[in-house]
């Protein structure tokens, strides 16, 4: 057999491989670029930029965060009425739409601006950015972020926040922390909310605080009801400690 | 949902970088323990670039497996949450791989 074209010939013959290979498709010179950034890069320059602007002030933000209807905006509202630690407080608000959070917050009493993130399902730093030029916090002041309700994304996306602070609720599972542990991790506080409605659910304390502690054993957890106020107390003395010059 | 916004902050920093010419593909690495979805990350992308001067480039996702340091006794072991439990016991952990969230590199034509 010929080894060059594996014809049945046993007798060299001539062969015609001499016409230049071509391809159908001659791609024209292919140039590698280095990038090697951040994706969050430019999230990240903003909200180093947004903790520089409010640390220039003696003011802080924190970043609360929650799925939707683990009651932040009535915690909000009840710190607002009854926290008195001679700081301003300011929220901003961020929801898909409507600007009802901002409203419920202005009724508690205290100035707010309404982000709405459209079908963005958290914050970024822009629009914390955006929300701190409207509101010119006094100096001193504290910020209260309120985050879209959404336990992942806005894990990811720092504000130019001192912590983020979690909200969850008894009428959720305690399993919480193990099904959303990227946002777990990243709470400092863990705020377990509407514990009035305890005893009528199946909440179980002791395996929510196991939870929380084997995905973040770093965070600590404060049990409360904004609708009773037990509790509260805990909660001021911490936004008061952790909220104060850095 | 914020892959998107992932999907189109790659093909803003891509456009920025080509000057002028075609990216054809596009290297980044994402972290096994970041919130990211390769599958969702892919779809954006497809999403992002059609129509665009994008259209048709490649979006090659790395994975990057997780990695955690025992805060407790300092040996590392394997996670694909980003939390986990050490032979010691330890439960507080530094991660010391797997959030990467970072364009590599790219091709132009």
């Amino acid at each position: 057999m010929c080894a060059t074209c594996g014809c049945s010939t046993d007798n060299d013959h001539a062969h015609r491989h001499e016409r230049p290979f071509q391809p159908a498709y001659v791609p024209a010179e292919l140039k590698q670029v280095s990038i090697e950034r951040d994706l969050l890069a430019r999230n990240d320059v903003i909200a180093g930029r947004n903790r520089a602007w409010l640390t220039a002030r003696d003011a802080t933000a924190f970043n609360m965060v929650s799925s939707p209807g683990a009651g932040k905006t009535t915690l909000l509202e009840r710190t607002i009425r009854e926290l008195a630690n001679g700081r301003e407080l300011l929220v901003i608000e961020g929801d898909q739409a409507t600007s009802r959070d901002a409203e419920r917050i202005r009724a508690a009493g205290a100035r707010a601006y309404q982000v709405n993130t459209g079908t963005g399902c958290h914050l970024d730093a822009q629009m914390v950015a955006t929300a701190l030029a409207a509101l010119e916090p006094a100096r001193g002041a504290l910020v209260l972020v309120e985050n879209v309700g959404n336990l992942v994304c806005p894990a990811l996306f720092d504000l130019g926040e001192r912590a983020k602070v979690l909200l969850a609720s008894v009428t959720e599972g305690d399993d919480k922390p193990l099904k959303y542990p990227h946002m777990f991790r990243a709470a400092e506080l863990v705020l377990l909310s509407k514990i009035d409605l305890a005893p009528y659910v199946p909440f179980d304390r002791g395996r929510f605080a196991a939870a929380v502690a084997e995905v973040n054993p770093r965070a600590r957890i404060l049990q409360l009801s904004a609708l009773t106020g037990e509790g509260m107390p805990a909660w001021y003395g911490w936004l008061t400690d952790r909220g104060g010059a850095s | 949902m914020h892959e998107l916004g992932i999907a189109i902050e790659i093909a803003e920093v891509a456009t920025e970088r080509a000057r002028g010419k075609r990216p054809t593909r596009v290297v980044i690495e994402v972290g096994q323990l970041t919130a990211v979805l390769p599958e969702a990350l892919a779809f954006a992308w497809q999403a992002a670039t059609e129509g665009s001067a994008l259209g048709g480039c490649e979006l090659d996702i790395v994975a990057v497996a997780g990695r955690g340091r025992c805060r407790a006794c300092a040996s590392e072991l394997d996670l694909v949450m980003p939390f986990g439990r050490c032979a010691c016991g330890g439960t507080d952990l530094e991660l010391v791989a797997g959030e990467e969230l970072r364009i590599r590199h790219m091709e132009v034509t």
